[in-house]
C-alpha cells in the first residue's frame, strides 16, 4: 500500500507527537486534581468534603465528550469573566486552545484520579502513619516521607489505566478542531484520498502503539516500585 | 458381580515424584474401608485416581466390573479413552470432599437435585422428593432453601453427603470429611457416616479419625509413602500393628 | 439569566425524547456486546493458540485503542467497502444508511473486548472445588461450565459489569458525531440551530446525571437479587 507513506506518514508521527503531548499534560493536571479531591474527601471539613463528592459524582455521572465541551467552552470566558473584575485590559485575553483542552480533560481525569488516590491513601496500613506520629513528624512531613510513597504503591495499577484512558480520550479533542492530533490526521487523511478504511486503520494503530508503549513502561514501574514487598 | 470396586497396581507420578507406586485394593458391596496413614502417604491421590480426578500413569480401575479404559501417552502419563465413560462412571461414585464444595450459587436443595437432573435425567418433581427425603435423613431438612455460605461447616458437610446420596452411587468416596470441621462439629459427621455405614453402603472413607475407623470400618488400609504397608480388619491393624511406622502413626494420632 | 433558564427548560422535551434512543444504544450494545463476551473469554482461556492468540489480540485492540477510532473506523471504513458490494442489494441496506446500527456495532464489538477481559478473570477466580464436585459427579464440560462456570463468573464479576454498563451508557454519546439523534446528538444540534452553546449541553447534562443515576439505582437492585447467596447468613 503506497498511499504516500512519506506524505502522510510523517503527519502522522507529528500527530502522535500531540497526542502525547496532550495526554502527558492533562495527565498531569488529573494528577493535581486528583491529590486536592482526594485531600478534600479524606479531611476533616464536611463541606470539603462535599465539594469533592459533588466533583467526583457529576463528573463520573456525564459523558466525557460533554464534559469537554462545555468545559472548553466556559473555560475561555470563566477566565474573562473573573479577570474582568480586574479591569478593562484584560477582555481580550484569548485562552490558548491547548491550555483549555488540557484544563479540560484534567478536570476530567482527576475526578477518577480521585477516587484511585482516596482508595490508595485507605489501603495504607494505619500502623504506618501511627509509626510516622509516634516519632513526632508533623503531617506535612508524614503525608511527604510516608503517605504519598506508600499510596503510589497501592495506586499504581489505577493510575495506570487512568493514564491509558487519558491517551485514549486526547482523541476527543479532534472534535473541537483546533488540534493535530493523531485522529484528526486519521480524518485529513481519509477525507482527502477517500481511503477511508486504511487511514482510520493507520489511526487505530498509531493509539495502539502508544499503548503497547505504556504498557512497557508500565510493567517496568511497577516491578520497580514492588520492590521491597514479596 | 460381588467386586464393587477393584485397584489393581496403580502409580502415579506427579514431576518427578513417585505418589502412587503400586497400589492394590478391591471392596466388597458393605465394605467399609478406612483409609489411614500420614500426609504425604498417597491416601488422597488414591481415591481421587478412582473418580478420574487425577488420572493414575499405570494401573486398572474397575467399577461395577467395568474397566475404566486408558490410553498411555507418549510422555508416560495416560489419559481416558472414552471421556463419556469416565463421566457415566463418575456418577456411580459420589464423592465427598474436605473442603465440602458445595455449589455456593444454589441452595441446598439445589445443590442435592443438580445431579440427578442433569447428568442422570431424573425428573425434576422426583428429584426433589429423593432430596427431600435425604436431607432429612442428614438432619438438615429445615435449611433446604438456605445457601451453603450461611451454614455452619458440620450442617455444609451433611448437606454435600445428602448430595452425594442422591447420586445412588454404587460407592461413597469420602475424602478427609473432617479435617476442615471444628472439632465440635466432628461428631454429627461421623454420626451421619456411621448411619450409612450400618445401612449397608459401600464406602472408601479417607480420614484421621482412628476412632471411626476402629468402630465403623470393616477394613482398614494403612498407606506409607504411596504403598501400602498394613491391610486387614480393625482388630488386626489398630489392635495388633505389625509394622513399626504403623505403631509409631498410631502411637501419634491416638486421642 | 431568566431568559436563559427559559430557553434551557424550553428545550428539555425535545431533549427527553431523544433519551429512548440512548437507551436502546445502550441496551442493544450491551447485549450483544456481553453475549459476545462469553466465547471471548472461553476462546481466551482456551490452551489452543489458535483460540486464545486470537482473542487475545481482539482484547487488546479494544482496549488499546479509543472507542471513537473504533467507531469513525466502523462507520466511515463500512461506509466506504459496502456501497457497491452485494449487501446493497439486500434487505439489510436499509440497516445500513443509519447510523445508528454502526454505532451499535462499533460499541458491541467494543464491550465484548472489555466485558470479554473481566469474564475472563471472573471464570479463573471460580473456586476450584465446585468446579472439582462438578466433575466428580459426572458432569460433561459443557454441562459444568454452563451450570457451575458461567453463572459463578457472572456473580463474581457483577460490579464490574455494572460498572461497564454505565461507561457504555456514557460512550454512547460518541453515536452523535456519527449522526445518530441520541441526547448529545440533539444537543449539537440545538446549538447549531439556536446558537446557544451552554444550555444545550447544561440541559443533556442533567439528563445524563438522572439516566446515569437511576439505571445505577436499578443495577444495584439486580446485583443484590442475584448475589443474595453472599448476603450476611439470617438467623439460622
Amino acid at each position: 500500500m503506497n498511499f504516500g507513506h512519506d506524505g502522510w506518514g510523517a503527519r502522522f508521527l507529528d500527530g502522535i507527537v500531540v497526542t502525547v503531548e496532550v495526554s502527558l499534560a492533562a495527565y498531569a493536571v488529573s494528577l493535581v486534581f486528583g491529590l486536592l479531591g482526594a485531600g478534600a474527601k479524606l479531611s476533616p471539613y464536611q463541606w470539603l468534603r462535599w465539594v469533592a463528592d459533588v466533583y467526583t459524582t457529576l463528573v463520573r455521572a456525564l459523558p466525557e465528550l460533554l464534559l469537554l465541551l462545555l468545559i472548553y467552552y466556559s473555560g475561555a470566558d470563566a477566565i474573562k469573566f473573573l479577570l474582568s473584575f480586574l479591569g478593562d485590559d484584560y477582555e481580550d485575553v484569548e485562552l490558548d486552545p491547548f491550555a483549555a483542552a488540557v484544563m479540560a480533560l484534567g478536570f476530567i481525569g482527576g475526578a477518577y484520579m480521585t477516587e484511585v488516590m482516596r482508595g490508595a491513601i485507605q489501603s495504607i496500613p494505619l500502623g504506618q502513619i501511627e509509626a510516622a506520629k509516634a516519632c513526632g513528624m508533623s503531617p506535612l512531613l508524614r503525608v511527604r516521607r510516608i503517605i504519598l510513597p506508600q499510596m503510589l504503591r497501592f495506586a499504581l495499577p489505577g493510575m495506570s489505566n487512568l493514564w491509558l484512558n487519558a491517551t485514549k480520550d486526547s482523541s476527543l479533542i479532534s472534535v473541537l478542531g483546533s488540534f493535530q492530533d493523531i485522529l484528526f490526521m486519521g480524518y485529513r487523511a481519509a477525507s482527502t484520498t477517500k481511503h477511508y478504511s486504511y487511514f482510520y486503520s493507520v489511526t487505530a494503530l498509531c493509539f495502539l502503539i502508544i499503548t503497547l508503549v505504556s504498557m512497557a513502561g508500565i510493567r517496568l514501574l511497577e516491578a520497580r516500585v514492588n520492590r521491597g514487598y514479596k | 458381580m460381588d467386586t464393587t470396586l477393584k485397584v489393581e497396581d496403580l502409580h502415579k507420578r506427579f514431576g518427578d515424584a513417585e505418589v502412587l507406586k503400586g497400589v492394590s485394593l478391591s471392596a466388597n458391596t458393605g465394605d467399609v474401608i478406612a483409609m489411614i496413614g500420614s500426609s504425604g502417604s498417597g491416601k488422597s491421590t488414591l481415591l481421587r485416581c478412582i473418580n478420574l480426578l487425577e488420572t493414575p500413569n499405570s494401573g486398572r480401575v474397575y467399577v461395577n466390573g467395568e474397566l475404566i479404559r486408558m490410553k498411555p501417552l507418549t510422555d508416560g502419563t495416560a489419559k481416558p479413552e472414552d471421556q463419556r465413560q469416565v463421566e457415566r462412571i463418575r456418577s456411580k461414585l459420589a464423592m465427598v470432599f474436605q473442603s465440602f464444595n458445595l455449589w455456593s450459587h444454589r441452595t441446598i436443595i439445589e445443590n442435592v437435585i443438580e445431579a440427578p437432573i442433569h447428568v442422570l435425567g431424573v425428573p425434576k418433581k422426583e428429584a426433589i422428593e429423593r432430596a427431600e427425603i435425604l436431607l432429612a435423613k442428614v438432619g438438615i431438612a429445615d435449611k433446604r432453601n438456605f445457601y451453603p455460605n450461611h451454614l455452619s461447616g458440620g450442617q455444609q458437610q451433611r448437606a454435600a453427603i445428602a448430595r452425594a446420596l442422591a447420586m445412588e452411587p454404587s460407592v461413597l468416596l469420602f475424602d478427609e470429611p473432617t479435617s476442615a470441621l471444628d472439632p465440635e462439629l466432628v461428631g454429627e459427621v461421623l454420626q451421619v457416616m456411621r448411619k450409612l455405614a450400618e445401612e449397608g453402603r459401600t464406602m472408601l472413607v479417607v480420614t484421621h479419625e482412628m476412632g471411626f475407623a476402629r468402630d465403623v470400618a470393616n477394613q482398614i488400609v494403612f498407606l506409607h509413602k504411596g504403598q501400602i504397608e498394613e491391610q486387614g480388619s480393625p482388630a488386626e491393624v489398630i489392635g495388633h500393628p505389625k509394622s513399626e511406622r504403623l505403631k509409631q502413626f498410631l502411637s501419634s494420632t491416638r486421642h | 439569566m431568566n431568559e436563559s433558564l427559559a430557553f434551557l427548560l424550553s428545550i428539555f422535551p425535545r431533549l427527553l425524547a431523544a433519551v429512548p434512543l440512548t437507551l436502546a444504544l445502550t441496551a442493544i450494545s450491551g447485549l450483544i456486546g456481553n453475549a459476545l463476551a462469553v466465547p471471548v473469554a472461553l476462546a481466551r482461556l482456551s490452551p489452543n493458540p489458535l483460540l486464545w492468540m486470537p482473542s487475545a489480540l481482539y482484547i487488546l485492540l479494544m482496549r488499546g485503542t479509543p472507542l471513537l477510532v473504533q467507531t469513525y473506523l466502523i462507520y466511515y471504513g463500512l461506509g466506504e467497502i459496502l456501497p457497491g458490494s452485494f449487501i446493497q442489494k439486500t434487505f439489510l441496506w436499509d440497516y445500513l444508511k443509519d447510523g445508528f446500527w454502526y454505532a451499535v456495532f462499533a460499541f458491541s464489538l467494543n464491550t465484548a473486548g472489555y466485558t470479554g477481559e473481566i469474564l475472563r478473570g471472573a471464570m479463573s477466580a471460580v473456586p476450584r472445588g465446585e468446579i472439582e464436585a462438578a466433575k466428580a459427579y459426572g458432569m460433561s464440560p459443557r454441562l459444568i461450565l454452563w451450570r457451575v462456570t458461567l453463572p459463578r463468573a457472572i456473580q463474581i464479576c457483577l460490579p464490574a459489569m455494572s460498572g461497564e454498563t454505565i461507561l457504555l451508557l456514557k460512550a454512547t454519546s460518541l453515536a452523535s458525531l456519527i449522526t445518530v439523534w441520541d441526547i448529545m446528538g440533539t444537543a449539537r444540534q440545538i446549538q447549531k440551530e439556536s446558537f446557544r452553546v451552554y444550555e444545550p449541553l447544561i440541559a443533556a447534562g442533567i439528563i445524563y446525571i438522572v439516566t446515569v443515576f437511576i439505571l445505577t439505582r436499578v443495577l444495584n437492585l439486580l446485583e443484590r437479587r442475584i448475589n443474595q447467596h453472599r448476603a450476611a447468613p439470617q438467623s439460622a
